[in-house]
């Protein structure tokens, strides 16, 4: 029954999950590589990518039926709101709840703790001023979402699902370059290694953490947006649960490894799904945390490892 | 360093705080400002900024920050009489604080026959039940330096434990108890369950503790949810849950729906269990915690067992929250997944913040000051506004004063030297690298 019957079927979508806990789990990575603290506001910078694509979208659209050509520039249009957003709202996050306790300082718990209070507060925020319902996106396509677009393995692939898929790949290929290619890379990954050599080699420590935050907070809001397309709806507590499970996948792979959050990511997403074909959908939430348990108990370091530096 | 580039310093050091207290002042204008809808989005915004409200809350703003600036020139004038009402003084001074104690138990004691029928409800429900919970997560977050963010989880299975033995359940259990027998069966769920959780966690490095928590205070929300048949799903167990009732020695008492009776019943296990993590927080135990929180390498170098002092405290604290999960259920006897949501362990997580990390009485006026204002405040401030004012407070203490109001001497004192570089002032990292 379960996993013989419609593999395929549930595989397929999980494919598309993945991408997105891919995009989110690097935020976590990234903010883990320099810093070593999980960044529990992440899932707000991604909560709020989504409010910002939308306004941008549903603004650009207005009554329009894009289709061709244009429905691509509107997806576009959408990440790169998305993108910006998230961006914006990841650096005051730092200047606001990391710097300031940076500079003192202060200890892990006081971290943490601060994190969890911008958590709590923006995305309060954001119901109290955008409303407490989900908002709903205006589609920038005239096809149906659940029509199938093309099958693999007798799973059809629809639109939606393409589209996040896609633009995911284009986003991680991206990164990893700029990561690995850039000088903006090579001082992440220094800091990622050993803070204070970095320090002493000439690496402005404090502008390289705000960079990354930015970045993880770019990735982060475009998947709000993308998150936001596929469900055709964005709403303030949107953040938590794709929070959690990204940071699961980020675990998965070995947090603070870049590739590790892409692999664990995918992964997460495939096997949620799969095992939502086992349990029922009322229990797919269930399966995120079991995994980072068992990843804890038997493969702390996660699947590639930990250290962004290292194995990058 | 000459006269003048110390001056030049110091304005920009003053620039950057006037521009800080002036964005302050308009996140709290919108913070406090109109409410955005789903039609008007920006309704919000335009009306907290793009109004009169703005320039008076950047007036405040740049006020306070000239207070704060030029306090030390004002102090010369003033010292003479906040030195005669300085409260903190006498506190500090052992005697008179255990005269205070003793005042304040007594009003505690007193005061509640005269209050009116919402606030007896508010003492019960709201400030008694969640002092027992912040003292309970006090030991874990405040003496072992842990952070555990789905505590109100255990709070779940204590209130669940005691529906199952009170017979409440659609599962009926071998034999029906008295909710206070319920107790001991309630803690030791809730215990083992701690004890479940941080096993594989404790062991690694201590943030993940933080999210694993998270996730399990997410998960239990969901089984009780789901799991219809057991724990009567979304609209909770289907028979109420039996009030509290003595039958022995010919002493015949039942606590009735009444708040007064419930009132002095927590009253009395508040002051058992400060009592108790009074003893232990000078006990061999107590002393292992500070010693872990302060530097985990050498505490485990001095021979404790470092994993199993901090499996101690978070079992603790997991037994603490289920024991008031049974005081919450047996009150207001229905009980549903609603009551457990994770909001409620960051509520916890902001009582014992607020009140002072280490510090017991912190932990009981932060909840009783925490969980009284919004009552206080709630014909001008939207209850669903709540969760944002409270995020705010846990950002602004850690930026401003993260030792709480009512600091615990030794944990401030941790505070400033972790800052120094010297401790480390929690439990995050790991002694053993197991990893």
């Amino acid at each position: 029954m379960c996993l013989t019957n419609h593999f395929w079927d549930y595989f397929v979508p999980g494919i598309a999950n993945g991408f997105l806990y891919a995009l989110i789990a690097l935020g976590y990575t990234l903010v883990y590589g320099v810093l070593q603290l999980i960044n529990f506001a992440h899932s707000e910078v991604f909560m709020s990518g989504g409010f910002g694509g939308l306004f941008v979208i549903n603004w650009a659209i207005a009554d329009r039926h894009p289709h061709g050509l244009s429905s691509v520039w509107f997806v576009l249009i959408g990440i790169i709101a998305g993108a910006v957003t998230g961006g914006v709202v990841a650096f005051v996050l730092e200047r606001v709840a990391y710097r300031p306790l940076r500079r003192r300082h202060a200890p892990k718990l006081a971290f943490l703790i601060s994190a969890i209070g911008m958590s709590y507060f923006l995305y309060n925020l954001a119901g109290k001023e955008f409303g407490r319902d989900a908002r709903t996106m205006k589609p920038p396509f005239t096809v149906t979402p659940s029509k199938p677009l093309f099958t693999i393995f007798g799973a059809s692939v629809n639109l939606y699902d393409a589209v996040i898929a896609l633009s995911a790949i284009i986003m991680l290929v991206l990164l990893d370059r700029l990561v690995q290619n850039t000088r903006l890379g090579q001082g992440i990954r220094a800091v990622a290694q050993d803070a204070d050599t970095a320090a002493l080699m000439g690496v402005n420590i404090d502008r390289v953490i705000s960079q990354t935050f930015v970045i993880g907070g770019l990735l982060g809001g475009a998947a709000g947006f993308l998150f936001g397309l596929g469900t055709a709806g964005v709403s303030y507590t949107m953040g938590f649960t794709p929070g959690l499970k990204a940071f699961t996948a980020a675990v998965l792979g070995g947090i603070g490894n870049i590739r590790g959050a892409m692999l664990g990511g995918l992964l997460l997403g495939v096997v949620e799904n799969l095992a939502s074909s086992c349990f029922g959908a009322s229990w797919v939430d269930v399966v995120a945390f079991y995994i980072l348990v068992l990843v804890l108990l038997v493969r702390p370091m996660g699947l590639l490892g930990e250290r962004l530096g290292r194995s990058a | 360093m000459t006269r003048r580039d110390l001056r030049s310093v110091l304005m920009g050091v003053r620039a950057r705080q006037l521009g800080t207290a002036v964005l302050g002042a308009l996140v709290v204008d919108v913070m406090t400002g109109p409410s955005g809808s789903l039609t008007a989005p920006t309704r919000g915004l335009t009306g907290s900024l793009l109004s009169i409200r703005a320039v008076i809350f950047v007036a405040l703003g740049v006020a306070l920050w000239a207070f704060l600036t030029f306090r030390d020139r004002l102090a010369t004038y003033t010292s003479r009489w906040t030195a005669a009402i300085a409260p903190s003084r006498l506190v500090a001074d052992r005697r008179y604080r255990r005269a205070g104690y003793a005042a304040l138990l007594a009003a505690a004691i007193a005061v509640p026959p005269y209050l009116s029928q919402y606030w007896q409800e508010v003492a019960v429900d709201q400030i008694g039940v969640y002092v027992l919970l912040a003292l309970g997560l006090n030991v874990v977050v405040g003496f072992a330096g842990l952070l555990d963010l789905g505590y109100i989880a255990f709070y779940a299975i204590g209130a669940y434990s005691c529906a199952y033995w009170t017979g409440s359940l659609p599962i009926r259990p071998p034999h029906v108890f008295n909710p206070f027998v319920t107790i001991i069966f309630a803690v030791i769920a809730a215990m083992i369950a701690g004890v479940v959780l941080g096993f594989p966690t404790l062991r690694l490095r201590g943030d993940y503790l933080a999210i694993v928590t998270l996730g399990f205070g997410e998960i239990i929300t969901i089984y009780a949810n789901n799991l219809q048949s057991v724990t009567g799903g979304a609209q909770g167990p289907p028979k109420p849950i039996p009030h509290f009732s003595i039958n022995l020695l010919g002493i015949h008492y039942q606590w009735k729906i009444s708040n007064l009776p419930y009132y002095y019943l927590l009253l009395a296990f508040v002051v058992l269990i400060l009592v108790l993590f009074h003893n232990l927080e000078n006990s061999r135990v107590g002393r292992a915690w500070t010693a872990i929180r302060e530097d985990e390498v050498a505490a485990a170098a001095s021979g404790i067992n470092t994993f199993r002092y901090k499996l101690l405290a978070f079992a603790i604290g997991a037994s603490t929250s289920g024991f008031a999960g049974v005081l919450f259920a047996s009150k207001i006897q229905v009980i549903t997944p609603l009551s457990f949501v994770l909001q409620q362990s960051i509520l916890v997580l902001v009582l014992v913040i607020f009140g002072g990390m280490g510090s017991l009485a912190g932990a009981v006026v932060g909840a009783a000051v925490i969980q009284w204002l919004p009552n206080a405040l709630k014909t001008y401030v939207d209850k669903a506004d709540l969760f944002m004012y409270l995020g705010a407070v846990l950002v602004v203490m850690m930026i401003y004063r993260p030792q709480g109001i009512i600091p615990s001497r030794r944990r401030s004192r941790e505070l400033a030297m972790a800052e120094a570089g010297l401790v480390e002032a929690d439990a995050l990292t790991t002694a053993s690298k197991e990893v």
